[in-house]
């Protein structure tokens, strides 16, 4: 699964370390994009907006192959998948959380986000730097030498992914 | 094998499988809506998927609306205003511009939606269409972009988390304050990855406007849909709302075997007003243990609560009367459809007497996007779905959730007020119907 996501399209590869950007539980798509800044679709412009009433720091230092680290439900809230894409906008390698609301979810799988499920993310920090394996479903701390397990995706969304993702999917039966 | 839920069924039907939850399927959509704010990526995506000559799956079944930011605050929303109506027009789907009222009011009114079809929504709130026994969720713009072109989505088949009441509800007691209890016992994301089902005695005899309130509020228990099994009930509702006919052949129940993954139940007579707290929906308590809350702003609209029965429910409890001389009341019909009952019917002016504001249909302020957004310090009480963190404006401001008669009560007495300290009186959805022609 880790072709569809590592290195494609400019993605950064969550095989690679970066720093934590640790959020709390229920983090919802109001808090990720405030809603004023949504009437934009571009993701280089919705990035820098993202968590901008929570965390105004987010925007302006994040770096490419950075990682969101957050606590149950992350994602919560609208379908707009304006937040998943603000995300992407910013580089983020990878969202680590104990659990996700499900619309953000899919919503992340269909852009190409890796989201994993890790209910042990709640021992990382800020700043702490990590790397995630997708194939193996692992989360390493380099800072703290630990390892974490995370769930691997099922595995119609891990062929889903091996296909390209839901456009690539979709065009291909389209075409077909 | 035990027999099938209400979701499994809707999903097999739709799937031509035999899908039972955890199941991944691929099944047919019947009815695809996006709106002002997450139909210009959904577009870009059918366009990348389709190429030039992209054809939607269904135009007759293809509905956009701009009820976001209706009417435009700004350069940006007008022109994505401007892309919804020009892809509408390019693919000949039906289109509901400003003021036409919230995307899941016009879908339920105007006959685009019916029990046993399979609605997607970009929208979190497509949960809505569960009210009328209908298979409805939210979906992200690149779902919705794909099955714009194919017709198709994958589900996973969702397990299901049934709520039985029974009984009758008091005076002052609505269907909201029986979601914000059901949100408050389960968490706001005691329903992920599931479907709710809402069924007993008090669910059967609630009018479908109330039952949409249920419906419309699952997501924020994490809910992938909400359901009741549509009944007579509903097939009088959409008769009356449409003049179609409705033939209930192919609605579905639940089988009395079926496996749930727990059933709460409860007694709908026991069941005091609810009030969420700020900052999210699972802090339901009785209005009693908020009572007396000063309050600033208050809000009666939304695609949960801003149908016709729940304006009238305020006007009712504000006639003749003036809201408090601290507080601000904002009202937002759902649809044109209730602008102009309000209208006919003497509720706009009854409301405005009292000092209210009352602006075109729309999403209004819920999400803080314009028409009365909160400042610093700002506490608001409002008939709204969400109350998180800066919902409806600045971080430093707080929304209360509730009822309209809570809301009612409150504008009366200028701070959080017990619905059962004023006259409440409850609408059976012929009230809404019989107004016009």
């Amino acid at each position: 699964m880790t072709d569809a996501f590592a290195g494609d399209g400019g993605r950064p590869d969550p095989a690679e370390p970066g720093r934590a950007w640790v959020f709390g539980d229920n983090i919802d798509t109001d808090q990720i994009t405030p809603s004023r800044f949504i009437v934009s679709s571009d993701p280089d412009e919705l990035a820098t907006h993202a968590f901008e009433d929570l965390r105004p720091e987010f925007s302006e230092s994040v770096e490419p192959g950075d990682f969101v680290v957050a606590g149950e439900n992350f994602g919560s809230g609208s379908s707009r998948e304006h937040s998943p894409l603000s995300l992407v906008g910013a580089g983020v390698s990878a969202v680590v959380a104990q659990s996700f609301a499900r619309i953000f979810f899919r919503n992340a799988i269909n852009l190409g986000l890796p989201v994993l499920i890790c209910p042990g993310a709640d021992v990382i920090e800020d700043d702490d730097e990590i790397h995630v394996d997708l194939d193996a479903g692992v989360v390493t701390n380099h800072t703290r030498d630990e390892t974490y397990e995370a769930e691997a995706l099922p595995e119609f969304l891990q062929s889903l992914v091996e296909q390209g993702g839901l456009k690539a999917y979709t065009k291909a039966k389209l075409d077909g | 094998m035990a027999g099938k839920t209400l979701a499994e069924k809707l999903l097999s039907e739709k799937s031509g499988t035999d899908a039972r939850a955890g199941d991944y399927v691929e099944a047919d959509v019947d009815v695809a809506m996006a709106h002002d704010i997450t139909g210009p990526l959904a577009f870009q995506t059918f366009d990348e998927v389709t190429g030039d000559d992209g054809e939607l799956f269904a135009p007759d079944r293809t509905v956009f609306t701009i009820d976001h930011h209706a009417p435009a605050d700004g350069v940006q929303a007008a022109n994505n205003h401007n892309a919804v109506r020009e892809f509408a027009a390019k693919h000949g789907a039906h289109q509901f511009d400003v003021g036409d009222g919230i995307c899941h009011a016009v879908l339920v009114e105007e006959g685009f939606v019916g029990p046993g079809d399979l609605v997607i929504g970009a929208d979190s709130h497509s949960t809505t269409y569960g009210g009328i026994g209908a298979f409805g969720t939210g979906v992200g713009s690149t779902d919705l972009g794909t099955a714009l072109a194919t017709g198709e989505l994958w589900f996973r088949v969702p397990k299901t988390l049934r709520f039985e009441v029974d009984g009758d509800l008091g005076d002052g007691v609505y269907a909201k304050d029986l979601i914000l209890r059901f949100i408050g016992d389960v968490g706001f994301d005691g329903c992920t990855y599931m479907a709710a089902e809402y069924a007993g005695s008090t669910i059967e005899s609630l009018p479908i406007h109330e039952r949409l309130v249920l419906s419309n509020m699952a997501i924020e228990m994490g809910g992938k849909t909400g359901l009741v099994a549509p009944d007579e009930r509903t097939e009088s509702y959409l008769e009356r709302q449409t003049g179609n006919e409705i033939d209930l052949g192919d609605a579905f129940v639940s089988d009395d075997d079926a496996d749930y993954e727990a059933v709460h139940s409860y007694d709908a007579a026991a069941l005091a007003p609810q009030v969420s707290k700020p900052s999210n929906p699972e802090n339901a308590v009785d209005v009693t243990e908020v009572a007396g809350t000063e309050i600033d702003q208050l809000f009666v609209g939304t695609c949960t609560n801003g149908r016709y029965e729940d304006i009238k429910v305020v006007a009712d409890i504000l006639e003749g009367e003036t809201i408090a001389p601290n507080v601000r009341l904002v009202v937002v019909p759902a649809s044109k459809s209730v602008y102009q009952h309000m209208l006919q019917t003497g509720v706009f002016q009854t409301l405005t007497d009292a000092g209210a504001v009352i602006q075109s249909a729309g999403c209004g302020p819920c999400a803080g996007y314009h028409q009365g957004v909160l400042g610093d310090g700002d506490v608001c009480l409002a008939t709204a779905n969400r109350n998180f963190p800066g919902r409806e404006g600045s971080m430093e401001s707080s929304v209360y959730l509730s009822s309209p008669a809570t809301v009612g009560a409150s504008a009366l007495y200028g701070e959080i007020t017990d619905p059962r300290e004023v006259e409440t009186k409850r609408y059976d959805d012929t009230v809404f119907a019989e107004v016009l022609p």
